[in-house]
């Protein structure tokens, strides 16, 4: 009996493969056999000059070597974590307001479900429909310009994209709009899942709010905020369509708002495929050792 | 029982702060979308006049104009939806395929395929970008929707999601129970799976047909047929053109033409997807 029991499951745990296989297959022609291929392309030479085809030949580390040279990639690396961090800060701060409010039992806040519904809404919008009408609203004679300048802000249109500062502060600005709200989500649900006992005696022994925000919540959520952190830093990395519409890839103001994958971006577009690969490379480098603290983290929470 | 909270700031000052924060938040997430369903509905020649907060009545000139223009607005919403849905229908379906060949077998690689879905579920697909435009071009998809529909089957952020929700929901009792009944394990996954799955399913639909809906970078990377292109190619288009010499209008209206499709939906089934969101995230 219990060896025909153990033979169906044998037979059963078969189907295992079965249904992992659409997902294996799908994941080794798209993404595995891609990744094998660009870190191929990284050792060769192989680009277009004019009309003009240069390799592909193969060059050991000279696509590295000139990554790191050029002086591009250290600008752009720069370009790319100062925005993220213009976007990020407020981010964070907003979004610990925000769900300590709508955690918060004594506060009774009405309409927060109106308020969360507002807050999630600009994550689902297309980021490059959201970056040209940016680009529109803050054009030299779009909207923006003509409230300031009826309100007396400034005496006439001020070019938003022509000055370092205000370019990159309208893409953390659209950055943090897109984020905060699902930051504000996870953050909340980690607030709930808080001990109220906790709470209530802290209550008991007289504690303020404020001081029952950094002396239990703000500890206890350590691990979810380096979760968001993290996993907010990998999407910052992969900054791509805001500045890329807002600047029409060129990132301007002088290169001031060229990220590291519009970077990736026109080499790809101008097929220098072996700076391409190496850029990649590193990029895959760096995503995959923040994706490990990433699950390093998840996994300690669950045990 | 309001007493008591009336140390440090008093609660009703407390809440008088938190509601005009909210509203402030509020002006800044609508704001933009409010001027932008006001502009599509006016004029050029009004438009350049300045800013003003209220509708114009040129609504219906600037979507016929749109659409009589050189841009394929309408061909490439039917192309963005064609590859949102196929997206959605293929990555919830294979992901809860995934999920359950995980949730519901053992074999000996289950641990080892679990622990590698999960450490790959960040990893962004920029990254191996350049190999798979490469691949694309070898295999003559360029131009095709295969690229950009496909690779949804293998999501490891829906996987994972489907993952949870079968752990807190489907007692493998059932499908124990299934097998005794004589039913097969591809039939038990479609009927008896599948629809105890539908509320993860239509969440993670949604998720998956607007994150493809945006998709800008690899769709622009394959598509370079004008008859082909997606919404976002088409933003990034009107962008790369003389701006000076567009009607406004238009412009407004291609952008409320991309955004407000997705607000509406939202709109409509925004308590769901929220709850969505923070059940993905307390997975701890």
């Amino acid at each position: 009996m219990s060896s025909k029991k153990a033979n169906n499951v044998v037979k059963y745990n078969k189907w295992g493969y079965i249904f992992l296989a659409p997902f294996v297959i799908v994941y080794v022609v798209f993404q595995l056999i891609p990744l094998v291929w660009t870190i191929w392309n990284s050792f060769f030479e192989n680009y277009r000059s004019g009309l003009v085809q240069i390799g592909p030949t193969f060059i050991g580390l000279e696509n590295y070597i000139t990554l790191f040279t050029n002086g591009d990639l250290i600008t752009y690396t720069q370009n790319t974590i100062i925005m993220w961090l213009l976007g990020f800060v407020p981010q964070i701060i907003v979004s610990l307001l925000l769900g300590a409010w709508f955690s918060d039992t004594r506060l009774r806040l009405k309409f927060s479900g109106f308020f969360k519904t507002v807050i999630y809404l600009p994550n689902l919008i297309m980021a490059s429909a959201f970056s040209m009408l940016f680009f529109t609203l803050f054009s030299d004679g779009g909207p923006i310009n003509s409230i300031l300048v009826q309100m007396g802000v400034f005496e006439e249109a001020y070019s938003f994209l022509s000055h370092t500062g205000s370019a990159r502060g309208l893409i953390a600005l659209m950055n943090f709009l897109m984020w905060f709200g699902n930051t504000t989500i996870l953050l909340m649900a980690g607030m709930m899942g808080i001990d109220t006992s906790l709470f209530e005696a802290a209550e008991v022994d007289g504690a303020t709010s404020t001081e029952v925000f950094f002396q239990i919540t703000l500890p206890l959520l350590k691990p979810i905020l380096i979760y968001v952190m993290i996993t907010s830093l990998i999407g910052g990395l992969q900054m791509f369509d805001v500045p890329q519409i807002l600047t029409n890839g060129t990132g301007d103001p002088m290169r001031s708002t060229m990220t590291l994958i519009m970077y990736l971006n026109k080499h790809l577009f101008s097929k220098n495929y072996g700076m391409a690969g190496a850029l990649s490379v590193l990029l895959f480098i760096i995503t995959g050792a923040l994706s490990l603290l990433v699950y390093k983290f998840s996994d300690n929470k669950e045990s | 029982m309001e007493n008591n909270t009336s140390k440090g700031l008093g609660i009703h000052a407390r809440r008088f702060i938190a509601y005009v924060v909210l509203i402030f938040i509020t002006f800044l997430c609508l704001f933009w979308f409010w001027v932008l369903f006001v502009n599509a509905t006016r004029s050029n020649s009004d438009l350049t006049r300045g800013f003003s907060p209220w509708f114009g009545d040129n609504l219906v000139a600037n979507w016929t104009n749109l659409m009589a223009g050189t841009l394929p607005v309408f061909k490439g919403l039917i192309n963005s939806l064609i590859i949102s849905s196929l997206s959605a229908v293929l990555c919830t379906y294979f992901s809860s395929m995934t999920a359950y060949a995980i949730h519901a077998y053992d074999f000996k690689l289950k641990k080892f395929m679990f622990t590698f879905i999960l450490m790959i579920m960040t990893i962004p697909t920029q990254v191996t970008a350049l190999g798979f435009v490469q691949l694309v071009d070898t295999m003559k998809l360029d131009n095709s929707f295969i690229p950009l529909i496909v690779p949804a089957m293998a999501a490891p952020v829906t996987f994972f999601y489907m993952k949870q929700y079968m752990e807190s929901t489907l007692p493998l009792a059932i499908v124990e129970a299934a097998r005794i009944d004589g039913s097969g394990e591809f039939r038990t996954f479609n009927t008896i799976v599948l629809p105890m799955m539908k509320p993860a399913i239509a969440v993670q639909a949604i998720f998956t047909f607007v994150s493809s809906w945006n998709n800008y970078f690899t769709p622009a990377l394959i598509l370079t047929d004008e008859k082909k292109k997606t919404l976002p190619i088409l933003i990034a288009q009107l962008r790369a053109a003389d701006f000076l010499k567009f009607d406004m209008g238009q412009v407004y209206m291609m952008i409320a033409f991309s955004i407000f499709p997705v607000i509406i939906v939202y709109l409509l089934l925004s308590r769901f997807i929220v709850q969505g969101v923070a059940l993905g995230s307390v997975k701890g």
